[in-house]
C-alpha cells in the first residue's frame, strides 16, 4: 500500500506521524510505504504571526525543521507536486519526479491573495506571512495616532483574527500611552461583527467598552493607496490614516491549474472528506471546499480521522469514523485574557467569560503545537 | 432559470451561509445564478439584505423541509 501524503503544514504532519505510529509494523515490513511531499523544508506555527504583528514573538520562534518533526519511517521529500494524474493514480513534482499512490492526502493548505484587490498591496499592513507581520509591527511601532482601519477580505483563513486583532491593537496602543489618539474602526463583510452569531454577540459589548467602532456589510473593493481610502463593494468609502487587512485567501495554484477546485478549494465530502469522486483521495484542512473554518484546528481534527480511517482500511479494509465539523478557536481577549469557541455541524459554540488561565493555556499551546504536529497530543 | 452552482451551507456556524455566498459570487460570471441551501434561520434576512446591498438580485426564496433555498443572480 503507497500512502502519499501532499502537503507538510499542520494537516499533513499530523496525518503522516499519525500513520507511521499505526502502521509502524507494516512499514517495517514492507507491506505499507508513507510518502510525503512539502513545499518546504521548515514547519511555521502559522498562529505566532499575530505575536509576531505586535513584537510579542520573533519570527525565528515560528519554526521547526520539517524533517525534526517527522516519524523516521516517513520517506519525506521537499519537492512539491507540479501535477495531479488523477486518473493514473500519480502526481509529478517539481523536480519532475513521478510518485504514484493507492491512497493520497491532499493538505496543501491556503495563501493569501491581496493582489486580487486592487491597491491593496500597496495600501494595507497584513499579517498572514512573516514579512508582511514583520512589516505591520514597524508600521505600528512608528504610528502616532490617527484613523486605524481594520477590514476583512473573504474568504479568509483563521475566522477569529479579526477579532483578536482589534483587542490586540487596543491593548498595544495603550501600553503605548497614545490609545486616545486612535480612532479605531472595524469593517466586517456581513451584518453582524462575527460570521459565528454568539461570536457577535459576546464581541459587541467588548468592542464598546473598547471604544472600537464597527460598520458591517462591508466587503473590500478596492484601496486608493496614494490617498488613504478604501472603498467597499456597497458603495461606501473610508479614509484611513493606517490601515490593516485580514487578505482574501485561495487555495495553491496548483489545484486551479489542474481544476480540481475553484479558488483552490477541492470539492470534499463533509463526512468522509474524500474528494468528490475520487474515494482513495482524501482532502483536508484548508484545501477543502467544507463551509468549515480554514484553521489548523479543523486541519487537526480532520487529520485525526483521516489518519485513523486510513489505517482502517489498511488493518481491516474499511474506514471507521466521520468528521463531525469540530473546531476549536481560541480567542485571545486582551488584558491577557482568553475564551474560546468550540463547534462541530450542529452544535454552535457556547463563548464562556474570558479568563487568565486560559490566556495561559493558549501561551502553553503556543508550544504545544509542536506536540500536536508530532501526532502525540 | 438554471442554476449555475448550488452550495450546501447547511448546519454551519462558520464560516456560515453568507460568507460562502459572498467568497462564490467573486469568482462567478455576471448572470450565473447560484442556490445557496441553509438551515441558518437567519439567512432568509441577512442573504437579501446583502444581495440588495451590493446590487445583485434576489432570484428566489423558499424554505423546504428546514432548508432555505435562496437563489441568486450574480448582477455585476
Amino acid at each position: 500500500m503507497r500512502i502519499l501524503v501532499v502537503g507538510g503544514g499542520t494537516a499533513g504532519t499530523i496525518i503522516a506521524n499519525n500513520l507511521a505510529r499505526r502502521l509502524g509494523p507494516e512499514t517495517r515490513a514492507g507491506k505499507v510505504r508513507i510518502t510525503m511531499l512539502s513545499a518546504s523544508d521548515r514547519h511555521m506555527y502559522q498562529p505566532g504571526l499575530l505575536y509576531v504583528a505586535f513584537g510579542q514573538m520573533a519570527p525565528d520562534q515560528l519554526y521547526r525543521d520539517q524533517a525534526s518533526l517527522l516519524e523516521p519511517n516517513i520517506d519525506f521529500h521537499v519537492d512539491p507536486v507540479k501535477q495531479f494524474k488523477l486518473d493514473k493514480n500519480q502526481v509529478v513534482t517539481e523536480a519532475g519526479k513521478t510518485h504514484e499512490y493507492d491512497i493520497m492526502v491532499i493538505a496543501t493548505g491556503s495563501r493569501m491573495v491581496p493582489d486580487e484587490t486592487p491597491g491593496l498591496t500597496e495600501g494595507a499592513e497584513f499579517f498572514y506571512t512573516e514579512a508582511s507581520a514583520v512589516k505591520m509591527y514597524k508600521a505600528l511601532r512608528e504610528f502616532q495616532g490617527g484613523r486605524v482601519a481594520v477590514a476583512v477580505g473573504v474568504p479568509h483563513k483563521c475566522p477569529i483574527a479579526p477579532v483578536e486583532v482589534m483587542f490586540a491593537l487596543n491593548d498595544y496602543f495603550k501600553s503605548r500611552g497614545i490609545r486616545d489618539k486612535v480612532h479605531l474602526k472595524y469593517y466586517y463583510p456581513i451584518g453582524r461583527i462575527h460570521t459565528i452569531e454568539n461570536v457577535a454577540k459576546w464581541a459587541k459589548p467588548e468592542f464598546d467598552k473598547m471604544g472600537v467602532e464597527y460598520e458591517t456589510l462591508f466587503n473590500i473593493r478596492e484601496v486608493d493607496a496614494k490617498n488613504k481610502i478604501l472603498k467597499s463593494e456597497e458603495g461606501t468609502e473610508v479614509n484611513y490614516d493606517m490601515l490593516i487587512v485580514i487578505p482574501q485567501h485561495r487555495g495553491m495554484e496548483v489545484i486551479e491549474r489542474d481544476n480540481m477546485g475553484q479558488g483552490g478549494w477541492i470539492p470534499t465530502d463533509r463526512y468522509k472528506l474524500t474528494m468528490n469522486g475520487h474515494d482513495n483521495v482524501y482532502v483536508v484542512g484548508d484545501t477543502t471546499n467544507l463551509p468549515v473554518s480554514k484553521t489548523g484546528s479543523a486541519a487537526h481534527f480532520q487529520a485525526e480521522v483521516v489518519a485513523e480511517n486510513i489505517a482502517s482500511i489498511v488493518k481491516i479494509g474499511a474506514p471507521v469514523r466521520d468528521y463531525d465539523g469540530k473546531v476549536y478557536c481560541f480567542i485571545e481577549a486582551g488584558h491577557e485574557k482568553a475564551t474560546y469557541a468550540m463547534f462541530n455541524y450542529l452544535n454552535p459554540p457556547d463563548l464562556k467569560p474570558p479568563s487568565k488561565p486560559m490566556h495561559w493555556f493558549k501561551l502553553s499551546y503556543n508550544q504545544m503545537y509542536w506536540t500536536s504536529v508530532r501526532g502525540l497530543l | 432559470m438554471s442554476v449555475t452552482k448550488t452550495i450546501d451551507a447547511r448546519d454551519t456556524f462558520c464560516p456560515g451561509p453568507l460568507m460562502e455566498l459572498i467568497s462564490y459570487m467573486k469568482h462567478a460570471t455576471v448572470g450565473d445564478v447560484v442556490e445557496l441551501l441553509s438551515t441558518d434561520s437567519g439567512s432568509a434576512n441577512d442573504i437579501p439584505e446583502w444581495v440588495k446591498k451590493v446590487g445583485h438580485e434576489m432570484v428566489g426564496t423558499e424554505q423546504v423541509e428546514g432548508v432555505w433555498h435562496l437563489k441568486v443572480r450574480k448582477a455585476k
